[in-house]
């Protein structure tokens, strides 16, 4: 049991440090294709030389992003197919069939027309260059979708069957799948999230541009187009962050709980704007803040629209309790009957198999019935206490609450250097404004990572979102073969970091000494 | 060789051969590649179910065991 648990552990671990190395790279290359494509579009309609020399030398810091870290993400698919075998062959076409459109042709799109982009400045004509660049953008964009519905899939497991022959889950409505409204929000989240890492990525490289006084009618010009992507995409992602708390609220109301820290929910529930839990909060549920400061029933109100709706907190949902709008408790299933549910999906499973083997039809028929019937939560029949359904409090509750004010400081400063590069204000002449819009680049990457965590780390106990616990999810290997390639991986994916800021640095640097407005 | 086709050859053929940061990165992807599959895939990384069992009944039968026995 202790190997069992040390191989989980060490597995979360392994796939938590390749998923956030891989993401340190994919939301700069989802927005600067995006700022790329807007400055040569500048270009083509302006005709203006300087636009083409400035496109160029985004465009190779662009170059640079994408080849430090094109498939590092196949590393997660290496993984799901050595750590995690009960999970891939459990989730069945569901995972591979998003995972495939990706490969064939999000991909081959990228790889395609990149080659364009970066070879064909004298072999194509102006328009189709352009094309190109958008194509780009539009290829890597195409790329999220598919893994974002896959992981949405996770969170929120729709448009399928379990078949108890295959153990496996057939998809019955690939649309419900794509379009399920967990997919959608955690789709333009993503994305737009990406436009304004890449916008505050601009911006800070733009101010050090100005600090040094080097190409600063080119840098000015690249923080006004930085500045006006980045608050795009951050008024876009504050807003389906909106969206993605109703629905976190609709199908894993315990990571809501979680991310806020509430153990009894209440109608007209507050949000916690910013606080600090007891380091044991859960034996005080009526008060595990040491500090807080509270917005009068705003969680009631982001997810309702109105300040009288109940949410309910960990407590609640382990006992099944809600109040209903005449204001009177009620109880629905509890995390008791829930795992009665669980345990008889999992004896259906059995029967099901030995009438197989005894080729007795009927009973497989009457088999395959009772586990249809229970599979709704199958996965808590792994759960041996309350709290196992319970993800750490502690970790959602600072990763959500880090994402959320770094992200609302982004939106300010976003505002204020939109406002400052269209106006030519003498902000940006002053070094401290510079010297933050740096500063900012170091936020936004905290900001972007706090996101994922929140995700990830809220959904626990589960890696499908009710039918499968990340313990039931393993392979039988051993613990230390898992922690030798974790450090494999660490290594490995240091050094590619290393490496992208060195050339970045570099690049920057040596380019930005002549004139990037002239650079052909 | 058809124009449209010597055209994009010598699209790369140029594109490669006046590359200046991107002979850098283009290092950098072939060490990646090969340190992901050539290393890491190959030695540290089988298909479980895959190189285990030989068809897909063995390989359910695997799952139901690993899910119904835990």
């Amino acid at each position: 049991m202790n190997d069992l648990l040390s191989v989980v552990d060490w597995s979360r671990a392994q796939f938590a440090l390749t998923a956030m190395y891989h993401w340190l790279f994919v939301p700069l290359t989802i927005g600067l294709s995006v700022i790329v494509a807007i400055m040569e579009t500048i270009y083509v309609r302006t005709g203006q030389e300087r636009w083409k020399g400035i496109t160029k030398f985004w465009m190779t810091l662009f170059g640079i992003n994408f080849a430090c870290g094109v498939a590092t993400g196949l590393i997660l698919e290496f993984e799901f197919g050595t750590n995690w075998s009960n999970y891939s062959w459990f989730v069945g076409d569901i995972f591979g069939a998003p995972l495939a459109i990706e490969g064939l042709l999000a991909f081959f799109m990228e790889a395609t027309f990149v080659a364009v982009m970066f070879f064909g400045w004298k072999k194509v004509s102006k328009r189709f260059h352009l094309l190109s660049t958008w194509l780009v953008a539009l290829g890597v964009s195409l790329s999220a979708l598919w893994i974002l519905v896959a992981n949405a899939w996770m969170q929120s497991p729709v448009g399928m069957e379990f078949d108890p022959a295959q153990m496996r889950n057939v998809m019955s409505d690939f649309g419900a799948v794509v379009l399920s409204p967990v997919a959608i929000n955690k789709f333009f989240h993503a994305v737009f999230s990406g436009w304004a890492l890449a916008g505050i990525f601009v911006i800070g490289v733009s101010s050090w541009l100005l600090l040094r006084k080097r190409n600063v009618s080119a840098a000015r010009s690249s923080m006004l187009i930085g500045a006006c992507v980045g608050l795009a995409g951050m008024l876009v992602t504050f807003m389906t962050g909106h969206g993605s708390a109703v629905e976190v609220a609709r199908v894993q109301p315990m990571k809501l709980a979680a991310m806020e820290g509430v153990y009894n929910g209440s109608v007209g529930q507050d949000l916690t704007a910013f606080g600090i839990l007891k380091p044991d909060a859960a034996a005080t549920p009526d008060d595990p803040m040491m500090f807080a400061i509270d917005l009068p029933k705003g969680l009631s109100y982001m997810i309702y629209m109105h300040g009288d709706g109940f949410v309910p907190g960990i407590n609640d949902l382990i006992a099944g309790r809600t109040i209903n709008e005449a204001g009177d408790t009620v109880y629905g299933l509890s995390y008791a009957d829930k795992r009665e549910i669980g345990l008889a999906a999992r004896q259906a499973l059995r029967d099901y198999a030995e009438a197989s083997k005894a080729g007795d039809a009927a009973a497989m028929e009457a088999a395959a019935a009772s586990v249809k019937e229970n599979f709704e939560y199958f996965g808590y029949g792994y759960l041996d206490n309350p709290s196992d359904a319970v993800p750490p409090v502690g970790m959602t509750f600072y990763a959500f609450h880090i994402m959320v004010l770094t992200g609302g400081y982004l939106l300010l400063f976003l505002i204020v250097a939109a406002f400052a590069s269209y106006r030519k204000s003498k902000l940006l002449e002053r070094a401290w404004f510079l010297w933050l819009g740096m500063l900012s680049v170091a936020i936004v990457w905290v900001c972007s990572q706090s996101g994922w965590v929140l995700a990830e780390v809220g959904r626990q106990p589960w890696v499908i979102q009710d039918l499968m616990p990340t313990n039931a999810a393993i392979s039988g290997i051993q613990a230390s073969s898992v922690q030798l390639t974790f450090w494999i991986f660490a290594a490995i994916f240091t050094a590619l970091l290393i490496a992208e800021i060195s050339i970045m640095l570099r690049y920057i640097n040596t380019a930005s000494k002549s004139n990037i407005e002239t650079h052909d | 060789m058809p124009t449209w086709l010597s055209k994009i050859v010598s699209m790369y053929v140029d594109g490669f051969r006046s590359m200046t940061v991107g002979r850098k990165l283009w290092l950098l992807i072939i060490i990646k590649f090969f340190l992901f599959f050539a290393i890491l895939k190959l030695f540290f990384f089988p298909d479980i179910l895959q190189s285990t069992y030989d068809n897909d009944t063995d390989r359910a039968e695997a799952v139901r065991e690993a899910l119904t026995n835990p």
